[in-house]
């Protein structure tokens, strides 16, 4: 318990600094992809989640998605019918407060705080991002043009899938990757801090 | 007489000469061992040439992938096109209107992609309209026809439309000279030297392409045939070649054949302009149409008159004849800007003109030997001439030239394409064509650094090449590796119309600018609807405005109904914005084709309501899995 109430090192310190930037650059960078291809798609088609926006991987991807999606009856894909992306942002914003707060005041609880308070984000998010894609994948039209008895077009949450003539792929983009590294981050100084008080007090 | 029947044995000749030379057998002997390599395109790659050759008769511009001949497009230009309603919908018909009226065809000669410093630039493709004289603009980012402007004051504008270094200015030059301003008299009157022809000088406007007319100068009665424009040194001068200096007014096969020499014109155009600012030009009379297809709009047509008009004697060191063999049809300048190349297409030699002798020849007054028409000096022949490539084959026609050096040379006649050396003048290699070669290309074998590598012969004949289909052939090309020390014929293809002359230009130029949609944020067309909840029908009196869209894979409005008696504008916006997803539209009885909607593009086709009934219509374009229910009615009460 000593351990946690004890303040950061200065490595540390500039670590939890790191954090600060990398969390600030999910704002900027979209956090997961979703790209399909099917034959007569050989460029494919892509569409970038942010925090707060879901854009195409060029300027009319979306709006081409939705179109295929209408014949198999799927719910259109707009970021207006997503209302967590109206609140992530400040989720994000919260965290990276954290972040600024522990670098004035560099106290190790606070980054276990940290630790707890990504994965807790992390997970409910995913979770959150499966749910989506159930709905999408399932609660479709019964009277779209194209019914294939018993298929449901729920993209995968991770790596590949084929949906149809579609090979739908989901990978974290820069943003997620900016995420897992803040949390590696974190771990790493809760790990240095602990062979440093070990050092000194053997 | 004497001439004709001599005539008529020399072809005989010939003729027997290359039955000997081109058996079934012979062709295929002369075949590259690896030439099936070098023009397999694999599925899924691509060409690496664009080729673009002018239609002939059937007025457009085709569009064919170098190695593999493979057909890509048949852009129109001055025809009605069934297969997309250009010249028949609301937007594009009038892009084919003239001072004359309403002229959908054209006869399409000479492709000529712009240049900057005289080089290939990518940017547009002129051709010339030979029968009711105009010039068009090919934008090269979507292969769309954006302008097309009437030549006044000429008849057949063959020799054009040849540009200058830098694009400045497109040159256009009558075949047929007529009474300049027209007006009825005699047919013999051409023989008197009462007919005249033009060169106008129509300027582009190097932002945007566009073409205006800036000057003509008008020039003596004789079938000005074709042209070539300088490089540095020779940059402010074209050279056109000529025939019938004898203006002769019939029966010309042999009343234009009597002259051993012909002229090719040097014309110093930059000396035109410059008479032409001093006030040395006069107003003249011209009735001409200029019409312009703005992007996803209706065509702008302008009824213009008037022109600046130049007389040479007006304007003294602005032209000079320069005698070449007999009859010149191609005039054509090497890489440097240096030499003029005649090839007399009725003799036995090809001139070669120096531009450095020439610029010393006229100091020199002696030189001139004449005045052709009363007013154009005309020089010794030795005084400009600096060789000559001797007996290289029969009707010498055209020349390209490719990055080594070297010179090409069509030869009609003989049927073949003779390579020869720049500067010795020796042939050093012949290359059978079959049959009856016109018009060569190099890829930018017209450029001041040609690209080389592949040579097409545009062959006049086709007989036994492929496959019959009876009495109307297709029209064969074939294409050379002309990369090695010996040029090797590697293809036969298939062309479209019939193309005169054509020009390549490497894929690598054009590829990546290439148009995909039309912007839909960007469509400011006053019928576009660029959303399916505005989606209408108007009427105003008898008239009714359909404002439709269409997306995979219905229209909207659903239903339409009409009157008896109405006129009805079907204005489609293509809703999508996706490459390669047009949609078609089409309407059962209409009096115009069907039209192809671009994604993000809106087409007016109009229909009238002839009789009551209940008519459909349908998507002609296989758009997408529910194409075939892409189809509505309409109901006329």
């Amino acid at each position: 318990m000593e351990f946690l109430k004890g303040n950061l090192s200065k490595i540390s310190r500039y670590l939890v600094l790191v954090s600060v930037i990398l969390l600030t650059l999910v704002f900027f960078i979209p956090i997961w992809n979703i790209s399909l291809t099917a034959p007569q798609y050989p460029e494919g088609l892509s569409m970038n989640i942010w925090i707060y926006n879901i854009t195409g991987g060029t300027e009319y991807d979306v709006k081409n998605i939705n179109l295929l999606n209408h014949y198999i009856g799927m719910k259109e894909i707009s970021k207006d019918s997503i209302p967590e992306l109206k609140f992530m942002p400040y989720v994000l914003a919260y965290t990276i407060l954290g972040a600024l707060i522990t670098f004035l005041f560099p106290k190790r609880i606070m980054v276990i705080l940290g630790i707890v308070n990504l994965f807790l984000v992390g997970i409910v998010g995913l979770g959150d991002f499966w749910k989506w894609e159930y709905d999408y994948g399932h609660n479709l039209n019964p009277e779209a043009p194209i019914i294939v008895p018993g298929m449901a077009y729920q993209p995968p949450l991770l790596f590949c899938k084929d949906l149809l003539n579609i090979n739908a792929c989901s990978v974290p983009h820069a943003g997620g990757y900016s995420l897992f590294a803040v949390i590696a981050i974190l771990v790493f100084i809760i790990w240095y801090e602990r062979r440093l008080e070990l050092k000194n007090n053997p | 007489m004497k001439l004709k029947k001599y005539t008529g044995v020399f072809l005989l000749l010939v003729s027997a000469s290359v039955i000997n030379h081109c058996g079934g057998a012979a062709g295929k002997a002369v075949l590259a061992s690896d030439a099936a390599k070098k023009v397999y395109v694999a599925p899924g790659e691509k060409d690496e040439i664009y080729f673009f050759t002018s239609g002939g008769f059937n007025g457009n511009v085709g569009v064919q992938g170098i190695p593999s001949g493979r057909f890509l497009k048949n852009i129109p230009v001055f025809s009605q096109h069934t297969e997309n309603g250009y010249g028949f919908d609301e937007e594009t018909k009038d892009m084919l209107l003239t001072s004359k009226g309403y002229i959908p065809w054209d006869d399409t000669h000479h492709a000529e992609l712009s240049h900057t410093k005289g080089n290939q630039d990518g940017r547009w493709l002129f051709i010339n309209g030979n029968n009711t004289p105009r010039i068009a603009r090919i934008d090269l980012d979507s292969m769309e026809t954006k302008e097309i402007i009437e030549i006044p004051n000429t008849a057949g504008n063959h020799g054009s439309p040849f540009l200058t270094e830098n694009t400045e200015y497109l040159m256009a030059a009558t075949r047929f000279s007529i009474p300049i301003p027209q007006k009825d008299m005699a047919i013999e009157d051409l023989s008197k030297g009462k007919f005249n022809g033009t060169i106008t000088m129509v300027k582009v406007d190097p932002k945007d392409g566009k073409m205006s007319i800036d000057l003509q100068v008008l020039v003596p009665g004789f079938s000005y045939d074709l042209a070539r424009c300088g490089n540095d040194k020779s940059h402010d001068w074209c050279f056109f070649s000529m025939y019938n200096t004898e203006q002769a007014h019939k029966m010309l096969e042999i009343g234009a054949s009597k002259n051993d020499k012909d002229f090719i014109m040097a014309f110093n155009w930059a000396k035109a302009k410059k008479c032409s600012d001093e006030g040395k030009s006069i107003n003249f009379s011209g009735v001409y149409q200029h019409n312009i297809l703005p992007e996803n709009m209706p065509a702008i047509s302008k009824r213009l008159s008037g022109v600046k008009l130049l007389k040479p004697k007006d304007c003294p060191g602005m032209m000079y004849m320069m005698p070449t063999a007999k009859s010149p049809h191609g005039v054509d300048v090497d890489p440097s800007g240096e030499f003029i190349i005649g090839s007399g297409k009725l003799a036995s030699i090809i001139t070669v003109h120096s531009f450095a002798k020439l610029l010393k020849a006229i100091e020199d007054k002696n030189n001139i030997t004449g005045m052709a028409g009363g007013e154009i000096p005309i020089l010794k022949y030795e005084s400009t001439m600096t060789g000559e490539v001797q007996k290289p084959c029969l009707g010498p026609l055209h020349t390209e030239f490719d990055n080594k050096g070297f010179g090409y040379t069509s030869c009609f006649v003989s049927s073949e394409v003779v390579k020869w050396k720049l500067g010795t003048w020796e042939v050093v290699q012949k290359l059978p064509a079959y049959y009856s070669i016109g018009h060569l290309s190099v890829v930018g074998g017209d450029t001041k650094n040609p690209y080389g590598k592949y040579l097409v012969a545009m062959n006049k004949i086709t007989k036994d090449r492929y496959l019959s289909t009876g009495m109307e052939l297709v029209q064969s090309a074939q294409l050379y590796d002309i990369s090695g020390s010996k040029a090797e014929l590697l293809l036969d293809f298939p062309t479209v119309g019939e193309p005169h002359y054509a020009q390549m230009i490497p894929a690598s130029m054009l590829e990546k600018k290439m148009k995909k949609i039309y912007r839909l944020e960007e469509n400011n067309h006053p019928y576009a609807t660029k959303n399916e909840k505005d989606a209408r029908v108007v009427r105003n009196g008898s008239t009714v405005h359909v404002y439709m869209t269409s997306i995979r894979s219905h229209f909207k409005p659903d239903t339409i109904e009409v009157k008896k008696g109405d006129s009805v504008f079907f204005h489609i916006t293509n809703l999508e914005q996706d490459w390669d997803i047009p949609h078609g539209f089409a309407i059962f009885a209409a009096n115009a084709p069907n039209i192809l909607v671009m994604p993000g593009q809106t087409k007016t086709v109009r229909y009238n309501a002839k009789e009551s009934g209940i008519f459909p219509f349908y998507c002609t374009d296989f758009c997408s899995a529910l194409h075939q229910e892409m189809q509505q009615y309409i109901r006329i009460q």
